[in-house]
């Protein structure tokens, strides 16, 4: 699916019931063209994590659609929708959720391993996609053990290894420094221009949003025009 | 995800927290270790009895007594019966003695009852001592060898219905007689001295066929019939007249194959007719019941001990989920079924089980082996030929099949929570 397209039309999700219940998206339509790199720009709040989960697949909208490549998701298999996570998704998140016990390596060529990749081929692979990041003499380290800014480029290896569509990436650089972030970043977009990895960026960082092609503002769980999103709830 | 990597993965996983592990398997261990051991004695006893009940008993034979006609007393002993009473006589006594015995009217009866195929009478030979030359003079209650049991040997073989007169001794006999060995003993002469019915003393030489070992049921000396013959005729040296053999007991052959039901009906029929038969697995049953008390014991000591493993499985397997709870959630983000992860934990409990399950009967056969002998030399030694512990790889791997069975059903539970877990809330989780 290299000419992968995701469409959400309406889609709207709400978080607890009665009393409780939030709604966190109230209708909203995009969409993520192939190659792209998109940010999705919002306060904390905003509803930015929920419309990503949606995209990918991770959440099922209350209401409204979402088609992947014209083919409405609610028309896939529970087997395809993994089969998609697994295979052309990649996921980069702010927490860096990397298992602490497990080296480097073992972390990164994880969606080889639910894919039912052989070891050395996983294992080939996993070094490779280390390699991209410059991080292969830390392969036989425990996770725990690297920088904020080593952690972020093992989850983008890991994000990598599968040779996705598309990467997922939720505050990218929100828990690393200016300049690690900035290293960060580039990784990221030169994976976009070099391999044409389609990048969905979650982010408040207006300068990051700026760097991607296209950007979408969402406020209170609606999108907004840029002017409106800054201004206060 | 491969189920090679999945149980890989798991037995990973199992020692990511070797203390919580550990501990959990330290449980399992106790139950399995027991159940492995007691299975292994109550493999090695039963072997034994049943070793013993075919070598001296064929099971198709009963053992049959008279039932005194005034007995069943559970209300205090028996009031004294002048006429009733045998007078002390013992079962070597001479023939003709009082009452208690049986004649042979008493063995046709016995005869009749269905299901008896023949009857042979208990028949002590009047034997005062055995003695070899240069030692000392020892008492022998010699029977004459029916054909009916088969002797457990230690060294050469069953009397034969030869011409020679032959005994088999007990192997006691052995070191008392002067003989090296059992093996020594074998073909060697002996002197059996007989009183006859004028008091006077008679030798007659026979020759030692066999050396039986001991056992439960001591199969006592027998003799040929060419040794009875010789004896009976010795002690008979002044009595005139026929006299009326008397017996004590007589073996009754059935069916070797018969049932248990078929067996009671026999003894019932035999205990209508004034009679009480026993197998020899009924006479080694009082053994048997208090081995099987105590083993029973340990198994439901050890049932215990599992059955608080598997809690323990739960509450280490939760404690995992609960720890885990963003790897799985991003394990299902990144396309990880559902099944998969239910495979992953659930095989982490089968694997402690299994750690558990094979170290208890590791350490249970080790026990087992080094502490076997030492109770065979020491304890035991009276009973040479018992297996203390028999540890047969069916029941083994029975055990751990079991134990492991046990933790996959404790492991159920957790491994539903982990599967059933969402991603997004398993990531949002903190
Ligand atoms: N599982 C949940 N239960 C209840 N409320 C939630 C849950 N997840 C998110 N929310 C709420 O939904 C809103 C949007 O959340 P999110 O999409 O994470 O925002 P953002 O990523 O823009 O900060 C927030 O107010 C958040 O508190
Ligand atoms: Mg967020």
């Amino acid at each position: 699916m290299s000419d992968l397209v995701l469409e959400a039309t309406d889609v709207a999700k709400s978080y607890g019931r009665g009393e409780s219940r939030f709604d966190a998206l109230k209708g909203v339509s995009m969409q993520v063209r192939a190659g792209e790199s998109l940010a999705i720009l919002g306060k904390s709040g905003s509803g930015k994590s929920t419309l990503m989960h949606i995209l990918a697949l991770l959440d099922a909208p209350d209401a409204g659609s979402l088609r992947i490549s014209g083919h409405d998701v609610t028309s896939l298999s529970t087997a395809d929708i993994h089969r998609l996570r697994n295979r052309d998704f990649g996921f980069v998140f702010q927490q860096f959720f990397l298992v602490p016990d497990a080296t480097v390596l073992e972390n990164v060529i994880m969606p080889l391993k639910i894919a039912g990749v052989g070891v050395r081929e996983r294992t080939e692979r996993g070094m490779a996609a280390l390699r991209a990041l410059e991080l292969d003499d830390k392969a036989r380290n425990r996770a725990t053990a690297l920088s904020g800014g080593q952690k972020q480029r093992a989850v983008i290896a890991r994000a990598l290894v599968n040779e996705p569509t598309v990467i997922f990436a939720d505050e990218p650089t929100g828990n690393l420094d200016t300049v690690t972030g900035g290293i960060v970043e580039d990784i990221l977009f030169d994976l976009n221009r070099d391999k044409g990895i389609t990048l969905v960026i979650v982010t408040h960082d207006e300068e990051l949003a700026a760097r991607c092609d296209r950007q979408i503002h969402l406020r209170d769980g609606l999108e907004v025009s840029p002017e409106l999103a800054g201004a206060a709830a | 995800m491969k189920t090679r990597d999945v149980i890989a993965s798991a037995v990973q996983n199992t020692f990511r927290s070797k203390l919580r592990t550990s501990l959990t398997v330290i449980a399992i261990f106790i139950g399995a270790f027991t159940l492995t051991l007691t299975s292994a004695i109550g493999a090695g006893i039963s072997s034994f009895i049943d070793s013993q009940v075919g070598a001296i008993g064929a099971p198709g034979v009963l053992t049959v007594t008279p039932v005194p006609e005034d007995a069943p007393a559970d209300d205090g002993p028996a009031v004294y019966d002048p006429d009733r009473a045998t007078g002390g006589a013992s079962i070597d006594g001479p023939p003709g003695m009082a009452g208690g015995g049986m004649n042979q009217a008493d063995l046709d009866r016995i005869a009749e009852v269905p299901g008896i195929t023949g009857v042979t009478p208990a028949v002590t030979l009047p034997v005062d001592f055995v003695e070899t030359a240069g030692s000392q003079r020892y008492e022998l209650t010699l029977d004459l060898a029916t054909g009916l049991f088969i002797p457990d040997l230690a060294a050469g073989a069953a009397v034969a219905d030869v011409d020679e007169r032959q005994l088999q001794l007990p192997a006691d006999y052995v070191e008392a007689l002067g003989f090296a060995d059992a093996q020594a003993a074998i073909g060697q002469p002996v002197t059996l001295g007989v009183t006859d019915a004028v008091g006077g003393h008679h030798e007659v030489e026979a020759v030692v066929a066999g050396i039986t070992n001991p056992g439960l049921m001591n199969l006592g000396p027998e003799g040929n019939q060419a040794l009875a013959d010789a004896l009976l005729a010795a002690q008979r040296t002044g009595v005139t007249g026929e006299a009326t053999p008397v017996y004590l007991a007589a073996d009754a052959s059935i069916d070797p194959a018969s049932t248990p039901e078929q067996i009671a009906a026999i003894k019932a029929d035999l205990v209508d007719a004034g009679f009480q038969g026993m197998t020899v697995a009924d006479q080694i049953g009082a053994f048997k019941t208090v081995i099987d008390v105590v083993t029973s014991i340990l198994n439901a000591f050890a049932v215990i001990a599992l059955l608080a493993a598997g809690f323990g499985i739960v509450n280490t397997l939760l404690m995992s989920v609960q720890e885990r709870t963003r790897e799985i959630g991003l394990m299902k983000a990144m396309g990880m079924r559902s099944g998969k992860v239910f495979g992953l934990f659930s095989m982490e409990a089968v694997f402690i089980g299994f750690l558990g399950s094979a170290i208890g009967a590791g350490v249970a056969i080790a026990t087992g082996l080094i502490a076997a002998p030492l109770l065979a030399e020491g304890l035991f030694a009276e009973l040479p030929g018992l297996e203390i512990v028999r540890f047969e790889p069916l029941s083994v791997a029975i055990i751990m099949g079991v134990v492991m069975a046990i933790a996959f059903l404790a492991g159920t539970l957790p491994a539903r929570r982990a599967a059933r877990q969402h991603p997004i809330e398993a990531l949002r989780y903190e």
